[in-house]
C-alpha cells in the first residue's frame, strides 16, 4: 500500500517537473553542448541557413483565349553555396483543368501536378512553365489560382551536422588576436568592477543602516540604476560624457577645470602624473568600469544591508560600554559579520562581470581598449561572421570561469577549515 | 586634544559646506545661470569662520537667530558682492546654510572634549555626505534623461548646460520628441511587443515554475537533490555562451525575428530562479493543510490551485514582478534574434535608433524615458515585493 503511494508521488513529481526541466534542458543545457560542437567546426554565418528550394508562381492569361492560362514558376535554390538533392514539386489546380504540355519530369493526376527535379546545384535557377486549358470552356479565375501555393521539398547537407572537425578556431583564439591583451582587459574590467561595486555597497549599506529622515526613499533611489533598463542608462551616460556637447565636459570647461574636452569613452590612454611619476591610465576602460560599478553596486548594497540589519544590537551596545570608537566598531564588529556575504557577492559579481556584454557593447562597442571576451564572442561571431570562432571564444570563457570557481572554492574551503 | 578636535571639526564641516554649495552651483548652472567658478577659497574661509563662530558663541544667542544671521551674511557675500545672482539662487543658498548650521548646532566645545569625538563627527558627516553624494550621482543621469527629452535640438547645441524647460510653450511643443517617436518611429508598436513578450514570459514562467517548485518543495522523488542544486548552477550560466548556438538553432528553425522565439528563451532563462524562489516559499507553508486536502481526495492539481496558490500570492507576485523586469529590460537576446524592425522590443528599438548618427539625442532620450518609466514605476510601487525578489534572485546580473 505504502509502496504504491510512493510510486504515485514519484509519478506526480515527474509530471510536475518535466515541462520545466525539458524547456531548461533544450534552451540552456543543449546549447552549451552545441557550443562545444560548433567550436570545433569551420562555420560561417552564411553557412547556417538551410538551403531551400523556392518557387515564385506567376499567372499569365493568354490573349484571345480566355479558357487557357499560362503559369510560370520561377524556381531557384536559395543557397549560394550548397546544392539541394532530390527536389520534389507539387501544386494543386481546380477540378476543370487539363494540362497541355507535360514536362517529362512531371506527372499530372487528379488535378495535382507533381514533378521530380533531381539535384539543384548552388545558385540554380530555372523558369518552369505550364499551360492549362479548362475542359468545360469556362473562364479562369486568376486570383484563385494565385492563392494556391506550390509545395517544394529537397534534401541538403546541414553543415552543422557533418563530422568534419578542426582545431583551427582554438589555435586562432589562443595564439592570435592579441589573446593576452583581451584576457587582461577582461580581468581588469571584472576585478575592478567587482571590487568597486562591493566597496560602494558597503559604504551605502552602512549609510542607510543609520537612522535619518527619508531613509526608505533613499533605499529605493539607490536601487534605481540596478532596475532600470541598461539601454536607457548606457545612452544617457554616453550623452553625459560626450566630448562635443556632453554635460560633464561642458561643466568642467565652464568651471575651467579642464581646457580641452576629454573623450572619456573614446580615448584609450590618458597620461597622468602623480608625485612626479608619469603613467598611462586606460581611460575608456576606466569609464566603462565606473559605469559597471554605478549600475551594480545596488546589488551589493541590498545584500550587505540585509546582513547588517541582522547583526544583533547587543554587540554594539557591549562595544559602547567598552568605549569603542565608531571606526573600531566598524572594523571589529561590522566587517567580520559581513565577510561571508562579501565573499559570496565577490563570486557572483565576478562571474557575472566576466560575462557582461551589454554594458560595454552599448557604451563603446568594444572600441578604444574595452574589448572584453564577451564582446569578442559577438565580434567574431557576428561582425566577422565566423560562428566557429565565436563559439571557440565562448568555450574559452566557460573554461576560465570553471577554473576561477574551482580555485575560489578551494581557497574558501581552506579558510573555512582554518576557522 | 580640544584644539585638535576643534580644528578637525571646523575642517570637516567646512568641506561639507563646500560640497553642498558646489552641488547647488552645478544645479544652478544647469538652469542657465552663468556661474564660472565655485569660489572654493572664499567658501572655505566662510565655512571655517562660521563653524568657529558657532563654537565660540555657543548658547549665548538662540540658535535660530544665529542661523539666520550667518546665512544672511553668507548669502549677501556670495550672491551679491561676488556675483549678482537671481533671488531663487540666493534663497537656495540661504536654505542650505540654514540646514548646515542646524546640522552643526549639536556640536559644542564641551562635546568636543569627549573621547572619539572626531571619529563621531567624521562618521556623522560622512553619512550626510554619502546621502547627498549618492543621491546626486544616481539621480543626475535620470534627471538628464528626462530633461533632454523635453529640449529641442537647437537649444541643446547652443548651450548644452541649459537644462531649464520652457513650460510657457504649448503641450505639443513640450512633448514634441514623444509625438515624433510614437508617430515616425512606431514606438507604440514596440511598447506593445515589449509588453506582450514580458507579460507572456511571466505567465509561461509561472505555469511551468509553480508545479515544478511544488514538486521540489514537497514530493519525494529520485533526482530531487540533483534537480534543486542544478537549478542555481544553471542559473549562473552566462547568457553570452548560449547566444551563438541558440542563434544557429533558431535560424534553422525559423524562430528568429519572432515573439515566440523570445518567449521561449526568456522563459527558459528565468525558470530556474523562479523555481528557486517559489520552492523556498512553498516549504514554509504548513504541511497539515495539504494532508487535510489529500484526505478530501484532492488531486495534485487541486492542491496546487486551491491551497498552494492562494497561500503564496506574495511570493508569486514577487516572482512575477521580478521576471517581468528581467524580460522588459533584456537586451542581449533581443539584439541577437531580432533584426527586422517589425518585431523589435523597446530596448532593441532604442539601440537601432541610436545606430543612426542622424537621430537627434532628444528622441533617443524620449525613447529611454519611455522604456525606463514603467520599470521605475513598478519598482517604486511594489518595492516591498520586488526587494525580496531581488535578494533571492540576485544572482542574475
Amino acid at each position: 500500500m505504502n509502496d504504491t503511494l510512493a510510486n504515485t508521488e514519484k509519478k506526480t513529481a515527474y509530471i510536475l517537473t518535466l515541462p520545466a526541466v525539458l524547456l531548461v534542458f533544450s534552451i540552456i543545457l543543449f546549447p552549451i553542448f552545441a557550443n562545444i560542437w560548433i567550436s570545433f567546426k569551420e562555420v560561417e554565418l552564411k553557412d547556417i541557413r538551410i538551403p531551400e528550394p523556392r518557387a515564385k508562381k506567376i499567372v499569365k492569361s493568354i490573349s484571345d483565349e480566355p479558357t487557357k492560362i499560362k503559369i510560370l514558376y520561377k524556381l531557384r535554390n536559395s543557397s549560394l553555396i550548397q546544392e539541394i538533392r532530390d527536389v520534389s514539386f507539387q501544386d494543386n489546380f481546380p477540378k476543370n483543368f487539363e494540362i497541355e504540355n507535360l514536362d517529362p519530369r512531371c506527372s499530372y493526376e487528379k488535378y495535382n501536378l507533381k514533378c521530380e527535379f533531381g539535384n539543384w546545384p548552388a545558385k540554380y535557377r530555372e523558369n518552369f512553365q505550364v499551360i492549362f486549358q479548362t475542359n468545360d470552356g469556362s473562364k479562369i479565375d486568376k486570383k484563385n489560382l494565385k492563392t494556391i501555393k506550390p509545395k517544394l521539398d529537397g534534401k541538403s547537407d546541414n553543415i552543422l551536422l557533418n563530422t568534419k572537425f578542426t582545431l583551427k578556431n582554438f589555435k586562432k583564439v589562443l595564439f592570435e588576436n592579441e589573446f593576452i591583451d583581451l584576457l587582461l582587459t577582461t580581468f581588469y574590467y571584472t576585478f575592478f568592477g567587482t571590487v568597486g561595486s562591493i566597496v560602494f555597497g558597503i559604504l551605502t549599506a552602512q549609510m542607510v543602516n543609520q537612522k535619518f529622515y527619508g531613509r526608505t526613499f533613499m533605499r529605493s533611489v539607490l536601487l534605481f540604476p540596478y532596475v532600470a533598463p541598461v539601454v536607457a542608462l548606457a545612452y544617457t551616460w554616453e550623452l553625459l560624457l560626450d566630448p562635443n556637447s556632453g554635460t560633464l565636459n561642458s561643466l568642467l570647461l565652464n568651471y575651467q577645470i579642464i581646457e580641452t574636452p576629454i573623450n572619456l569613452l573614446g580615448q584609450k590612454y590618458i597620461e597622468i602624473s602623480i608625485l612626479g611619476f608619469d603613467f598611462k591610465l586606460r581611460l575608456a576602460l576606466t569609464t566603462v568600469i565606473m559605469f559597471e560599478i554605478w549600475r551594480y553596486f545596488p546589488l551589493a548594497f541590498l545584500f550587505i544591508l540585509a546582513r547588517l540589519q541582522a547583526i544583533p544590537k547587543e554587540l554594539y551596545e557591549a562595544a559602547d560600554v567598552d568605549g569603542a570608537s565608531p571606526f573600531q566598531k566598524f572594523f571589529n564588529i561590522t566587517l567580520p559579520q559581513i565577510t561571508a556575504v562579501i565573499s559570496i557577492l565577490f563570486m557572483i559579481r565576478f562571474i557575472w562581470n566576466f560575462n557582461k556584454f551589454e554594458d560595454v557593447f552599448l557604451l563603446t562597442g568594444g572600441a578604444s581598449g574595452t574589448r572584453t571576451l564577451p564582446i569578442n564572442v559577438y565580434q567574431q561571431g557576428f561582425a566577422i561572421s565566423d560562428i566557429g570562432m565565436g563559439s571557440a571564444v565562448s568555450i574559452v570563457i566557460v573554461v576560465l570561469l570553471l577554473m576561477f570557481m574551482f580555485f575560489y572554492f578551494k581557497l574558501l574551503g581552506k579558510r573555512v577549515d582554518e576557522n | 586634544m580640544r584644539t585638535k578636535n576643534t580644528i578637525l571639526f571646523s575642517l570637516i564641516s567646512t568641506f561639507f559646506l563646500i560640497f553642498l554649495i558646489s552641488i547647488w552651483k552645478i544645479l544652478a548652472t544647469l538652469q542657465g545661470l552663468s556661474i564660472n567658478s565655485f569660489n572654493i577659497e572664499i567658501i572655505f574661509i566662510f565655512g571655517l569662520l562660521i563653524s568657529l563662530a558657532h563654537l565660540g558663541i555657543g548658547d549665548r544667542i538662540k540658535s535660530i537667530y544665529k542661523s539666520i544671521i550667518f546665512s544672511s551674511i553668507f548669502v549677501f557675500c556670495d550672491g551679491y558682492l561676488i556675483q549678482k545672482l537671481p533671488i531663487w539662487y540666493n534663497v537656495g543658498v540661504f536654505l542650505i546654510l540654514y540646514f548646515f548650521i542646524n546640522k552643526i548646532s549639536k556640536y559644542t566645545f564641551i562635546g568636543l572634549k569627549e573621547e572619539h569625538s572626531t571619529q563621531v563627527i567624521l562618521f556623522d558627516f560622512l553619512t550626510l555626505f554619502g546621502i547627498l553624494f549618492f543621491s546626486f550621482v544616481i539621480l543626475f543621469p535620470f534627471y538628464m534623461m528626462l530633461v533632454t527629452s523635453f529640449k529641442t535640438q537647437i537649444a541643446l547645441l547652443v548651450n548644452p548646460l541649459d537644462f531649464s524647460i520652457n513650460f510657457g510653450q504649448d503641450i505639443k511643443g513640450l512633448f514634441k520628441s514623444y509625438f515624433v517617436i510614437f508617430k515616425s518611429y512606431k514606438f507604440g508598436k514596440y511598447i506593445a511587443i515589449s509588453t506582450i513578450v514580458s507579460v507572456g514570459t511571466v505567465i509561461i514562467t509561472l505555469l511551468f515554475a509553480i508545479p515544478a517548485a511544488y514538486a521540489v518543495a514537497r514530493l519525494n522523488f529520485f533526482g530531487k537533490t540533483f534537480l534543486s542544486t542544478s537549478i542555481l548552477i544553471i542559473y549562473m550560466f552566462p547568457a553570452i555562451v548560449l547566444v551563438i548556438p541558440l542563434y544557429t538553432i533558431f535560424s534553422q528553425l525559423g524562430l528568429r525575428n519572432s515573439i515566440e522565439g523570445l518567449l521561449i528563451v526568456y522563459t527558459a532563462t528565468t525558470l530556474p530562479v523562479a523555481i528557486y524562489m517559489l520552492q523556498g516559499y512553498f516549504k514554509s507553508i504548513p504541511k497539515e493543510l495539504e494532508e487535510a486536502a489529500i484526505l478530501d481526495k484532492l488531486s495534485w492539481f487541486g492542491i496546487i490551485t486551491k491551497i498552494i496558490i492562494p497561500l503564496s500570492i506574495p511570493a508569486i507576485s514577487s516572482v512575477a514582478l521580478y521576471v517581468f523586469m528581467i524580460a522588459w529590460n533584456e537586451f542581449l537576446f533581443s539584439l541577437m534574434f531580432l533584426d527586422n524592425p517589425n518585431s523589435f522590443t523597446l530596448s532593441r528599438a532604442i539601440q537601432y535608433l541610436s545606430g543612426d548618427a542622424e537621430t537627434p539625442r532628444q528622441y533617443l532620450m524620449a525613447g529611454s524615458v519611455v522604456v525606463t518609466l514603467p520599470v521605475l514605476f513598478i519598482f517604486v510601487y511594489f518595492e516591498k515585493y520586488l526587494v525580496s525578489g531581488l535578494t533571492a534572485g540576485s544572482v542574475k546580473g
